[in-house]
């Protein structure tokens, strides 16, 4: 039961830090969230940076252009990127987080040297085409159909929560190539390049007002079978590899941020007056605020001690459902607690005065989001309790 | 870094686990709570487990062992309800002769926070020495100096307890800086015994989910009971690493803040225990709410653990004083 990041770690952690001190305030402030130009060059532009300087794909592999460093290595790679509130990932997030790490998985060589290392320097941006308007929580419903005709898939269907579909070169598609047996066992994983003809897209405002994601209509779109990822009809078991990925460690950077975001909360409640004295001087406030604080405390222990388990078996445990539903309701309630010390300025977002409305504001609506995307916190607590507890399944 | 229990660790788990399981199942604990609450020979065979000594110095005649082991040793005892003083007893043993050995039964009083009558003091009748924790230090005094009244019912049967209106100053034998560490300590092996008891719970309410049959099925096959029992499992896991971070640090204080990472264990495991004990007896439906089932001894433990060693007003404060 040990805590204490080894030497190296520790010499890691001050190289890094001596970086970001000079490199994220050479790369000035995000651009406004409705300018998507404006918003790629700025993702992309630092991705390039981080692989300039050896920080990109921390947990890639060294032959596709990653750093391959240790899972401690990755842990301090997360507390100083948020200690230096460096960029987030951004529109490489589908990239670097969920195709690139099935590419390294399951693709061919082939495909590993076409995207891995364009991913990793920033130069094609991912979405992902796996919802559909009948597959939601239940994904193996999908109905999207490939038929394979010579050497190409025609593709013919409607994805909807593709995520960056409107800026991306690439897509992470999951389409039907079997459609008379077990809806999971029909399943197919295609690198959809999204200049093929017959795609189209519509944007999908979100209750936050702006365009992250999309609806993508397929409509005969030929993709070559060696766009292919995993055999054919295996693409369920492709998918899972991801998911647990993205269920793990793939939040570890945001915890910490969340820090810094109740940091924001008390900052602000040392300004805002209640009742002749500050917001802050409330003891049920800060009573509540310590509550969060011991919370996030603990969640961070549990990566910690996820991270160490996944060091040992090679991939990240069924325990990170866990955590996945505990930081999501967890940023839900710090949210929502910022949105309350704003009081009635929180009727505008943008700021006003020296309180940061737009900050807490975005935050709050797009942590509606969290308990919704990448497995609902119901389904959570299904896997929890069917897979980790051995409980048995709903009877049909 | 690695934050796993070590091999060593894990056979400390293994051996208290066993000897805890077959000498304290729940049938003891009905006989204890009929009785006196107290088994003077169970204190003797967990001192001679190491239960008391283990974090003494070689040297001193203990084990030598950290907080981080003790914690896991704790965190047994609690899965189980093991009654009595654990952890006056344990933190006494450098100073107290013949607490290591279970000779000398050790309690006290906590009046770091709070030194005010009405005073509750747990099972007085067995207690050869009394220490009372105040923040310029720790005091002894003799049983026999204070006058008590036995409260005769107990919100847990396993916790007897007397009270009384003053107390004697009592002879110094910690000072002000060793009080504060024992304070810390001693929060610290309460969120063990409190991760232990939200661990038992889920264990005790997922075992009934899986067997206890209504409908034609199994009542843990229903949505509605998985979500109850996936929420306590992870409560159960956040109070352990809470719980397993706090032991860590104070064993190694550069690798956080100990007076955070205690705040936080004692809230989140405090905070599992609890409620894990609650939904362990709305599991268990009517069964739950019987003297028969032991949850009800469970979610009592918890309430008597809340309010040992620091509220949960206490550390909530703490903690946002800590990193505001």
């Amino acid at each position: 039961m040990d805590l204490r990041y080894s030497e190296s770690d520790e010499k890691f952690r001050a190289e890094l830090r001596a970086w970001l001190d000079d490199a994220v305030p050479a790369h000035g402030e995000p651009p406004p969230t409705d300018d998507w130009d404006a918003r790629c060059v700025y993702d992309t532009g630092w991705q390039r940076k981080l692989f300039d300087a050896g920080y990109a794909g921390i947990q890639w592999p060294r032959e596709y252009g990653g750093r391959d460093a240790s899972l401690t290595e990755q842990l301090v790679y997360y507390e100083e990127i948020a200690r230096a509130s460096a960029p987030y990932v951004g529109v490489n997030f589908v990239g670097l987080l969920h195709g690139g790490p099935t590419v390294i998985a399951e693709g061919t060589d082939a495909q590993k040297a076409k995207h891995l290392q364009k991913i990793l320097r920033g130069e094609e941006i991912w979405c992902q085409g796996f919802s559909e308007p009948v597959a939601g929580s239940d994904l193996a419903a999908l109905q999207t159909r490939a038929v394979r005709d010579g050497d190409d898939y025609v593709v013919n269907g409607h994805k909807i929560w593709c995520s960056f579909a409107h800026v991306a070169q690439y897509g992470e598609l999951l389409v039907r190539t079997d459609p008379d047996v077990r809806k999971h066992a029909g399943i197919t994983w295609l690198i959809l390049p999204m200049d093929t003809p017959g795609i189209e897209i519509r944007p999908l405002p979100t209750l936050v007002g702006e365009g992250e994601f999309s609806e993508v209509f397929f409509e005969d779109v030929r993709v070559p079978v060696e766009n292919r990822v995993g055999d054919e009809n295996d693409g369920w078991r492709v998918t899972n590899v991801t998911l647990r990925f993205e269920r793990g460690t793939a939040f570890a950077s945001e915890m910490i941020q969340l820090q810094h975001f109740l940091a924001d909360l008390i900052a602000l409640a040392r300004k805002v007056t209640r009742h002749e004295s500050h917001a802050w001087d409330d003891r049920a406030l800060r009573l509540e605020v310590g509550h969060l604080a011991a919370e996030l405390d603990a969640l961070w222990a549990m990566v910690k001690l996820s991270v160490c388990r996944a060091n040992q078996t090679g991939v990240p445990g069924l325990e990170g459902s866990a955590i996945k539903l505990y930081y999501t309701e967890l940023y839900q309630r710090v949210a929502e607690l910022a949105t309350r010390v704003l009081g009635r300025a929180a009727l505008g977002r943008s700021d006003i005065g020296d309180r940061p409305n737009k900050m807490i504001l975005n935050k709050m609506l797009q942590s509606l989001s969290l308990t919704i995307a990448a497995g609902t916190s119901q389904i959570q607590r299904n896997i929890i309790a069917e897979r980790i507890l051995g409980l048995p399944k709903e009877r049909k | 870094m690695d934050f796993r229990l070590n091999e060593d660790q894990e056979a400390l788990q293994d051996g208290v686990r066993s000897f805890c399981s077959a000498r304290v199942p729940h049938d003891v604990l009905h006989e204890l709570a009929a009785g006196e609450g107290f088994d003077r020979a169970l204190w003797r065979e967990l001192a001679e487990m190491g239960v008391f000594n283990l974090c003494l110095a070689e040297n001193e005649g203990g084990v030598g062992l950290g907080m981080a082991d003790a914690v896991v040793v704790f965190a047994e005892m609690g899965r189980v309800l093991v009654p009595g003083p654990l952890i006056w007893t344990h933190l006494a043993s450098g100073f107290i002769d013949g607490a290591a050995t279970g000779e000398t039964v050790v309690g006290g009083l906590d009046l770091y926070s709070v030194d005010q009558a009405p005073y509750v003091i747990e099972h007085l009748d067995q207690l050869d020495v009394i220490l009372l924790l105040r923040r310029e230090g720790v005091f002894r005094i003799d049983p026999r100096e204070i006058s008590a009244r036995a409260i005769p019912d107990p919100l847990d049967p396993l916790t007897p307890v007397h009270e009384c209106s003053e107390l004697p100053k009592g002879e110094r034998v910690l000072d002000r800086d060793d009080a504060m560490q024992f304070r810390l300590e001693a929060s610290v092996l309460a969120a063990a015994l409190q991760f232990g008891i939200a661990e038992a719970c889920q264990e005790l309410a997922v075992d009934y989910a899986k067997t206890r049959e209504q409908f034609d099925r199994p009542i843990g096959s229903f949505q509605a009971l998985k979500h109850i029992l996936a929420d306590m499992f992870v409560r159960q896991e956040i109070a352990r690493a809470a719980a397993y971070a706090a032991g860590a640090t104070l064993d190694d204080p550069g690798v956080g803040d100990v007076l955070r990472a205690a705040s936080s264990a004692k809230l989140n495991a405090g905070d599992a225990a609890h409620k894990n004990a609650r939904a362990c007896i709305q599991v268990h439906g009517g069964m739950g709410y019987t003297w028969e089932v032991p949850a009800h001894y469970y979610l009592k433990r918890a309430w008597v653990l809340e309010n040992s060693f620091g509220s949960i007003d206490e550390h909530a404060e703490q903690m946002a004083s800590l990193i505001s």
